[in-house]
């Protein structure tokens, strides 16, 4: 199934990017800041030296593999609001392995993706089938598992999992057992760069095969979009819901992989992961596109890796670096206005072009006649 | 002659298209003035100018010789203006009365009894005989129009619009709506009568304002002109009525149903203990009235509604409690009734839509990968043959082409399907003459090629033009099957309202 993204998607990003920083610039004038000034310490805050490239990409991996998910239910009709939940199992699950597995490298990479991969996916499955059987909203049901995933984890961790100092996290896992890799923390100087890079943009790559290419992609697509016609041409529904969340939980597991066993190196309690929910924001700018998923994940991740600069170099707060991003949203949420703008634009160019076509063809009816 | 509506070189236009280009309407006191045309061809723009729903470009409007300015609804209904909508817009939990004085309330406390007893002569000096005291949702169909009318009535209406009224009535329904109309003409209000069918003109109408493509192509005599006459100037060519059919003897069946019964969706039995076989090499058509368990009938059929009880065999095979892909593979084609909702995904290109029934085969994929070029081929070879037209080709999403060409593209698919029966459940509705007489044409096809057409329509010519037998549905019960040719329009449609034959020889 080819459902072609509207091709005025990489406008509506654009223009929502745009007037974002823009409203967040008026906000750094009426507080009295230069926002010139405090852009260029933000995006030097993300970009300046290999160190903040590698946080600014640390920080998009988690970004991605979120929005992925969020991405990925969407285009099965679904909305994963409980990507928070599935990365705490998930992580749970990755740090779990980190702790008590001790094989060679490359198994061992397997097997904490595997496993991260499952927690996560038993997290988004259950909702699956709430709503395949019983017809429960998702959007309900994944709220309830994320709060089921944070008391789980507030109990689990202080039982099984207790530092040697700290009550509100897990012990430290060793930078060996984490996804931290020698030669990728020197290239980038430092920082938090790691693996999981390689499992995002793979994923990024497998999802957006999975969907262009295959009966599964084709299926899930044609259920999202409407699933009357689904229905009709004997496509299970039900089933590919089901599948859908499976998929989705197990993408935001790996995100939970890549943030509690590569970013950071242990788990605290009564956190729910903010990242679960910056995921949907991803998604919306990215149009639910994997290719724009990568691309806006960037993006949020720097202004996330940057804002801290900012701060500390001028008298802007790092809260209007989470302006920026909820305006940003906004913008892209009421993304109709700018597609009938942009509509609007290539409509006019359309009308003249199709008015000569007319004129054309009238003078050939005339002659006909 | 007094003209009581003129409407002189209206020109509207939307964006892209002009819908009405210096259309010139005069109807006469005391007429009832047809206006004929394709869907699409501008009558219910121009209808919507004169009620005050849009605003002209260019034109001027008189009532009554005197010109006027109709900014809204409001303003039509002042000047004696009324409109039955094709959907109407009744409140179903309020009675006659209720529905009618909405909006006419008059002062604080409603005064039902006077109100109801100004409808009571009303409904009876036009012959409408309405009950001002039922409740909507008690009464039929019809029944519901006359209280539309009435609505009209009430607020002392001079011209009546009606826009395509017979769409929802039984033949004996149209057969007192068009008794209803010359009753109001005698009372001297004019009726502006908007319809694509011919012969309701041909019955009622005294002239008749032909509309082609937003330009107005004539006003006739109706009395003078013949039907094909008027068909040809709405159409812009002569049109074949008749569809051209061989003579065929039935071969076995290919769909048995036994005893079947169904529930609608509110859990009420909406199939009643019906039985049908369509054999190979016949066309069957199912008459009866919209929502009589017809698409009950044909979604428990194709596996979208559970049954109750009974049986459904393909070519000898139980296929009652088979999934929906199993059926479409022991060769069922549907044609579904609603193709927006169930026919295509519209955000999906053509191409992905042709192979929505097999994209899991081979050669459209294998092992679960889906091979682009043979699906794309597929789609080209599927709008060649059926003559789909879209921008973009079968890269267009679904949603881009227009009613007719989604339609000829569903058909297309199912025939490449090759089913041994096809289930066409409305399949010209909202189409205009040339892409009806088109799929008219390839169903017929189809049953030429030995396999079994089950034909669902609410249009009895299309019954009538098609079927080789007719089954009649009456509130989810088959009435009776008769032969085409043994029959009648009005027989079947006594039938329709469910009088059995043999009653109605009594």
């Amino acid at each position: 199934m080819k459902v072609k993204i509207k091709s005025n998607a990489f406008l509506i990003a654009v223009s929502a990017v745009i007037l974002g920083l823009f409203a967040g610039g008026l906000l750094m004038m009426s507080i009295g800041s230069n926002p010139f000034e405090g852009f260029y310490y933000l995006f030097r805050g993300g970009l300046m030296n290999m160190e903040r490239i590698g946080n600014t990409i640390s920080t998009a991996i988690t970004l991605m593999l979120v929005g992925l998910s969020v991405a990925f239910a969407f285009k099965t009709g679904l909305f994963n609001i409980g990507a928070a939940g599935q990365m705490l199992v998930g992580g749970l699950c990755a740090t779990l392995v980190a702790h008590y597995v001790f094989i060679p490298r490359p198994f061992y990479l397997v097997v904490i993706i595997f496993c991260a991969f499952l927690g996560g996916a038993l997290w988004g499955v259950i909702p699956g089938i709430l709503k395949a059987k019983f017809n429960v909203h998702e959007v309900v049901a994944t709220i309830m598992m994320n709060w089921i995933a944070y008391w789980s984890i507030y109990y689990f961790v202080p039982a099984y999992l207790k530092g040697p100092s700290l009550e509100t996290e897990s012990k430290s896992i060793a930078i060996e057992q984490s996804l931290r890799s020698p030669w990728l923390t020197e290239i980038f100087g430092g920082g938090y760069i790691n693996l999981g890079i390689f499992v995002a943009v793979g994923a990024i790559f497998v999802i957006k095969y999975v969907l262009d290419k295959t009966t599964l992609g084709f299926e899930l697509k044609a259920v999202g979009s409407n699933r009357f016609c689904a229905e009709y041409a004997g496509i299970k529904v039900n089933r590919n819901v089901v599948i859908s969340m499976m998929i989705a939980g197990g993408l935001a597991g790996l995100a939970g992989m890549t943030y509690y066993t590569g970013y950071s190196r242990n788990i605290q309690i009564g956190v729910m992961p903010s990242m679960g929910f910056d995921g949907i924001a991803v998604a919306l700018l990215g149009a639910s596109n994997p290719i724009g998923v990568l691309f806006s994940a960037l993006f949020f991740g720097m202004l996330q890796s940057g804002k801290g600069f900012m701060n500390a170099m001028t008298e802007v707060p790092p809260e209007i670096a989470d302006t920026i991003i909820a305006t940003i949203i906004y913008f892209t949420a009421t993304s109709v206005l700018f597609s009938r703008f942009w509509d609007s634009v290539g409509r006019k160019k359309r009308d003249k072009a199709q008015q000569k076509i007319d004129q054309d063809e009238s003078k050939e009816e005339v002659s006909h006649e | 002659m007094s003209h009581v509506i003129e409407m002189l070189n209206i020109r509207k236009e939307f964006p892209g298209i002009v819908a009405n280009d210096n259309i010139t309407l005069q109807v006469e006191k005391g007429e009832i003035h047809a206006i004929l045309g394709e869907n699409g061809a501008g009558k219910s723009t121009l209808m919507s100018i004169l009620f005050g729903l849009y605003h002209a470009d260019r034109g001027t409007i008189k009532v009554r010789g005197e010109e006027v300015h109709i900014a809204s609804p409001n303003d039509a209904t002042d000047l004696g203006i009324g409109m039955v909508h094709q959907h109407f817009q009744l409140v179903q939990t309020f009675t006659v009365t209720e529905n009618i004085i909405l909006g006419k309330e008059g002062g604080f406390v409603l005064d039902r009894k006077s109100a109801a007893k100004k409808i009571k002569a009303l409904s009876e000096q036009y012959g409408l005989s309405v009950n001002p005291d039922s409740v909507i949702e008690d009464i039929t169909v019809g029944m519901q129009q006359r209280v539309e009318i009435l609505k009209m009535l009430y607020r002392d209406a001079e011209i009546l619009i009606f826009d395509e009224p017979t769409a929802v009535l039984t033949p004996q329904e149209i057969e007192e709506l068009m008794q209803i109309m010359r009753n109001m003409v005698k009372e001297g209000k004019s009726v502006i009568l908007i319809t694509h069918k011919l012969d309701e003109i041909k019955a009622v109408a005294d002239r008749c304002t032909i509309i082609r493509r937003g330009k107005m192509v004539g006003v006739v005599d109706v009395a003078s002109t013949s039907q094909t006459k008027m068909a040809s100037m709405m159409v812009g060519r002569p049109v074949n009525f008749k569809v051209v059919k061989e003579d065929m003897e039935a071969g076995k069946p290919v769909l048995e149903v036994k005893d079947l019964n169904v529930l609608n969706i509110k859990k009420t039995p909406a199939v009643k203990n019906f039985s049908l076989q369509v054999r190979a090499g016949e066309i069957v058509g199912i008459a009866g009235v919209d929502g009589n368990g017809q698409s009950e009938l044909v979604e428990a059929i194709t596996g979208l509604r559970p049954i109750v009880s009974g049986s459904i065999y393909i070519n000898g095979d139980d296929i009652s409690q088979a999934s929906i892909r199993e059926r479409n593979e022991s060769g069922i084609g549907h044609i579904p009734e609603d193709r927006q909702k169930r026919g295509l995904v519209m955000s999906a290109s053509l191409s992905s839509n042709m192979v929505i029934k097999e994209y899991y085969r081979e050669p459209f994929s294998k092992r679960g990968i889906l091979h682009q070029d043979t699906i794309d081929k597929h789609a080209q070879d599927i709008c060649d043959a059926f003559d789909v037209r879209s921008g973009e080709g079968i890269f267009s999403h679904a949603g881009k082409l227009s009613g007719g060409n989604q339609q000829k593209a569903i058909v297309g698919r199912e025939m490449a399907l090759e089913p041994d029966l096809i289930i066409a459940v409305q399949p010209t509705r909202g189409l205009d003459v040339g892409a009806i007489e088109y799929i008219h044409k390839r169903l017929v096809e189809h049953r030429e090629k030995g396999k079994a057409v089950l034909l669902v329509s609410f249009e009895l010519d299309e019954i009538f033009n098609l079927s080789d037998r007719i089954a009649v549905m009456n509130s989810g019960e088959l009435v009776d099957v008769v032969e085409t040719k043994q029959t009648n329009e009005e027989e079947v449609g006594l039938m329709m309202a469910g009088v059995r034959n043999k009653e109605a020889a009594l």
